[in-house]
């Protein structure tokens, strides 16, 4: 009896630590998988604020996809509707209209012209205005805004910060 | 006991068709728009009422009408002006050569483009001379005489000049109606016209940044680089691909993208081309399909005389 | 240790080693099937047919194919469709067959609905084929996304985010799964590895699970019938081989089973040849444009039923209708609580609910694919909480059939 029941202690423990063997390795996949220290580096742009000239469009990259930017003249900070306002991105005292430069139509890039102070997009002829608001259909709704954190005079896209929450929440973009 | 199977067969079958027929024919009716093939009629464009004098024509295309000050005319040994990149950098997109525009265009198509290229091609949403937009190919407001006899005229000319309608081939109609502004990798085809081999890395690289240049001229005249059209013929269907050519603007409303105004033969062509570049071995598919269908049969045959044999002592 | 004598033949040579002629009478003549069965018994031969020739094909595709974001759609359609002589046959093939398997996999998983082939000893045999539908399904996604065209990579964009699941925003699993914030060259490697290898390795596990499940048991018949196997294998063997129910596998059933892939090859080179349009989609000749969405994007047809009962309802409902829908057929051979193991045509309402189901999801598999507009989205909606209701149901229907 006594050494039945050793077996089976001996039998279960064996497994036991087998099993710990197991789980390690399962860890090591896990860890596998997981995105690229290079790939995660790529995820997130930082963009320093304080060099971008009024008035002029800036087209940055963010994985993958262009990113407009547009630090705002006084004049259009003076005439900001509510809607634009809810878009406005502020540093300081600059503020900024910071987008997905897609139209959110089918994706296509659209231009920047400054005489017009607006975006035309030459696939339908979608078209938005200098905050990123549309203007014209065919597309459904303003470009949306990458998920971003201020930090000083800089802005991190790709990382979360309490003022793309708030537009994220306010539906201000998807 | 009665023998069920044919019933259970006409039932599969028929929940399969049933199937079939809402996830395919029907479904892809709904999704997409249809267009009715006109048989490029081209019936918005003005019948041209004169006799064409050839003569005439080419002293006009070549004098009054200062054509070739844009356009080249290899066969006529007329060359262009500048080369690819640069005229497209002045014009946007690089003038097309002469040579055989009376094969592949429509002759109704090429009068009103003489007239009015805006017109015929379409892009009036694009260039309103009433706003100052300015196609960058100059209307022909005539020389002097009846503008409609000088047109004809060289129309005669850029048909007396051209192959017969019969001999366009599919690369020639491609080339001519499409191939400055769509590139066909799988063809070897640029804007700029086929990459040759260069034996040196050096020259390969220096001909695609002249093609990286062009796109660079067509991209901002356009709104974006056209597409390459290698796999179109299977990207889209034939029907797509034939009414696309004779009108984009029925699909695409607004799209950049120029009616180009070739005559049907020309497209059947041009689809031609397509099809060898995207789907190359489907003559063979067809022979070697057809084969392997009897094969097929043969094998069911023998399995049927096969299976009766076996069963016969089972019964 | 075993004594072994000098062989008199090869086939004894082997058969002291490896007892042969045991395995062949348990695998083959000796493995006694129903005579009164039809051809949809014939669904499994057509299956592992065409496991085959995708296996093979696939085999062939392999050698060209190359799992680079850059390279996949050339080395797909320029090198292996115009290059590689008979490469375009191995990729017609490839793809005709990984569409069709799934119609022969819904036959045979509706013929084992209809008759009942799920209970009494039969529940490994059900349990292992849905497990076979939910590795095919993966391969099929998985080897979807290799060509790297329009449709694999919003299709691989759109498939992925479903495990953010909804309000939970676990993205942080979307990404891990990916490998990358969006689909990229990682996530296009590790679905090559699991459409190549992992998946391949699995299915076929699962095969043998599937056929060892069914050994025991044995396949049902179309009447219901209770059959004694010993004792109409001891008749057979004694030469009533026209009184016996039952008949050997090889060459007996084998035989009918050729002859129904005899005609399903017919009906299959058909489609490689001349009728494939709905195996390659069109939209996926244009290579991945992680910039431009496609106006549509849809599921290949046989995930449609599926994507259907997600799409209707608000994200969260949504998916858990669509997880609902992922295990629910897992669970039938308990939540039928009817002993009768008969055709449903002999089974009341099981027969109506049958037929409803199947009505169902093609209604389902149509609404689908058809914009989510107007009355198609209204007919989804409907069809999609029909589905659920008729699950919900069945162990009441069932609970009170009559004995049949």
């Amino acid at each position: 009896m006594h050494n039945i029941s050793r077996r089976g202690f001996m039998g279960k423990a064996f497994g036991a630590v087998a099993g710990i063997g197991a789980v390690g390795s399962l860890v090591a996949m896990k860890k596998s998988w997981d995105p690229l220290p290079s790939v995660k580096a790529a995820g997130f742009t930082t963009l320093d604020m304080s060099i971008y000239k009024e008035g002029e469009l800036i087209t940055e990259k963010w994985r993958g996809k262009p990113i407009f930017v547009l630090k705002k003249t006084a004049e259009m900070i003076a005439k900001q509707t509510d809607k634009q306002k809810a878009r406005d991105i502020v540093l300081g005292d600059a503020h900024f209209m910071v987008c997905i430069g897609l139209c959110t139509h089918l994706g296509c890039i659209p231009a920047y012209n400054p005489a017009e102070q607006g975006f035309l997009c030459a696939c339908h002829g979608g078209m938005f205005d200098w905050s990123g608001e549309v203007t014209k259909v065919p597309p459904p709704r303003g470009f949306d805004i990458p998920p971003f954190k201020i930090d000083g005079n800089k802005m991190i896209l790709g990382e979360v910060g309490p003022e793309y929450q708030k537009m994220k929440d306010s539906g201000v973009t998807l | 006991m009665k023998n069920k199977e044919p019933l259970i067969l006409v039932i599969v079958v028929a929940f399969t068709l049933l199937t079939y027929w809402l996830v395919e024919p029907y479904a892809h009716s709904q999704m997409h728009k249809h267009v009715d093939s006109q048989n490029f009629a081209y019936a918005d464009l003005p019948a041209i009422t004169k006799t064409g004098n050839v003569e005439n024509g080419k002293l006009l295309v070549t004098g009054a009408a200062a054509c070739t000050g844009c356009h080249s005319i290899a066969k006529e040994n007329l060359p262009a002006g500048m080369d690819a990149v640069t005229a497209a950098g002045a014009y946007g997109v690089n003038p097309p050569d002469l040579s055989e525009a009376g094969a592949v265009y429509d002759a109704k198509f090429l009068a009103d483009l003489i007239k009015n290229p805006a017109h015929a091609l379409k892009v009036e949403h694009k260039f309103d001379a009433a706003k100052g937009q300015m196609h960058p190919m100059a209307s022909f407001a005539g020389a002097g005489g009846d503008l409609d006899q000088e047109v004809a005229d060289m129309v005669a000319y850029m048909q007396s000049i051209a192959v017969k309608p019969s001999e366009v081939t599919p690369k020639m109609a491609f080339e001519n109606a499409c191939g400055r502004c769509h590139a066909v990798k799988y063809e070897k085809w640029t804007q700029i016209g086929e990459k040759p081999s260069f034996k040196l890395e050096k020259d390969s690289l220096t001909f695609d940044v002249k093609v990286l240049e062009y796109q660079e001229h067509l991209t901002k005249y356009m709104g974006k680089l056209p597409p390459d059209l290698s796999m179109y013929y299977r990207s889209r269907n034939e029907h797509f691909l034939s009414t696309f050519i004779e009108n984009p603007q029925a699909h695409l409303e607004g799209t950049a993208m120029p009616r180009v105004g070739v005559t049907a033969d020309a497209a059947h062509k041009v689809i031609e081309y397509l099809a060898d570049s995207a789907d190359t071995k489907r003559h063979e598919r067809s022979s070697v399909g057809m084969n392997v269908i009897i094969f097929a049969v043969v094998f069911a045959i023998f399995a049927l005389l096969w299976k009766k044999q076996v069963w016969r002592d089972l019964h | 240790m075993a004594h072994f004598t000098k062989a008199t033949s090869v086939k004894d040579w082997l058969n002291q080693r490896m007892a042969i002629e045991k395995v062949e009478k348990v695998m083959a003549s000796e493995y006694w099937i129903p005579k009164n069965i039809n051809f949809l018994w014939a669904m499994g031969m057509v299956l592992a047919i065409t496991f085959a020739l995708l296996l093979v094909s696939g085999i062939f595709l392999l050698m060209y194919y190359q799992p680079h974001v850059n390279t996949a759609f050339d080395s797909v359609n320029f090198t292996i469709m115009r290059e590689v002589d008979y490469g375009w046959l191995w990729r017609h093939v490839h793809g005709v067959a990984a569409s069709v398997v799934f119609l022969v996999i819904y036959i045979h998983m509706f013929t084992g609905i209809y008759y009942g082939s799920y209970k009494k000893g039969r529940e490994m045999i059900w349990i292992s084929g849905m497990l076979l539908f939910v590795t095919f399904s993966a391969e099929a996604f998985s080897g979807y996304m290799l060509p790297w065209g329009q449709m694999s990579y919003w299709a691989g964009m759109v498939i992925t985010n479903i495990f953010s699941l909804g309000d939970l925003h676990l993205d942080g699993l979307v990404e891990w799964i990916r490998g990358d914030y969006v689909p990229g060259q990682a996530f296009l490697n590790r679905f090559f590895m699991l459409h190549a290898l992992l998946l391949p390795l699995a299915i076929m596990g699962l095969i043998g699970l599937h056929f060892a499940a069914l050994r025991i048991p044995h396949v049902n018949n179309q009447d219901g019938e209770e059959i004694d196997f010993d004792v109409e294998a001891k008749k057979y063997l004694s030469g009533d081989k026209a009184g016996s129910k039952v008949i050997r596998f090889a060459n007996d059933f084998m035989s009918k089973d050729l002859m129904v892939v005899g005609i399903f090859l017919i009906f299959f080179f058909y489609l490689v040849f001349f009728h494939y349009g709905f195996a390659l989609d069109p939209v996926n000749f244009d290579p991945a444009d992680p910039l431009k969405t496609p106006a549509h994007i849809y599921p290949e047809w046989y995930f449609l039923w599926s994507y259907e009962i997600l799409r209707p309802f608000s994200v969260n409902i949504g998916l858990v209708a669509f997880g609902f829908a992922q295990v629910i057929f897992m669970l039938l051979p308990w939540l039928d609580r009817s002993p009768n193991a008969v055709p449903a045509s002999r089974r009341g309402a099981f027969s109506v609910w049958f037929w409803v189901l199947l009505a169902d999801m093609i209604t389902l598999t149509a609404m689908g694919k058809l914009p989510p507009e107007g009355i198609f989205s209204t007919i989804g909606l409907v069809a999609a909480l029909l589905f659920i209701a008729l699950w919900v149901v069945l162990p009441f229907i069932t609970k009170n059939e009559k004995k049949a």
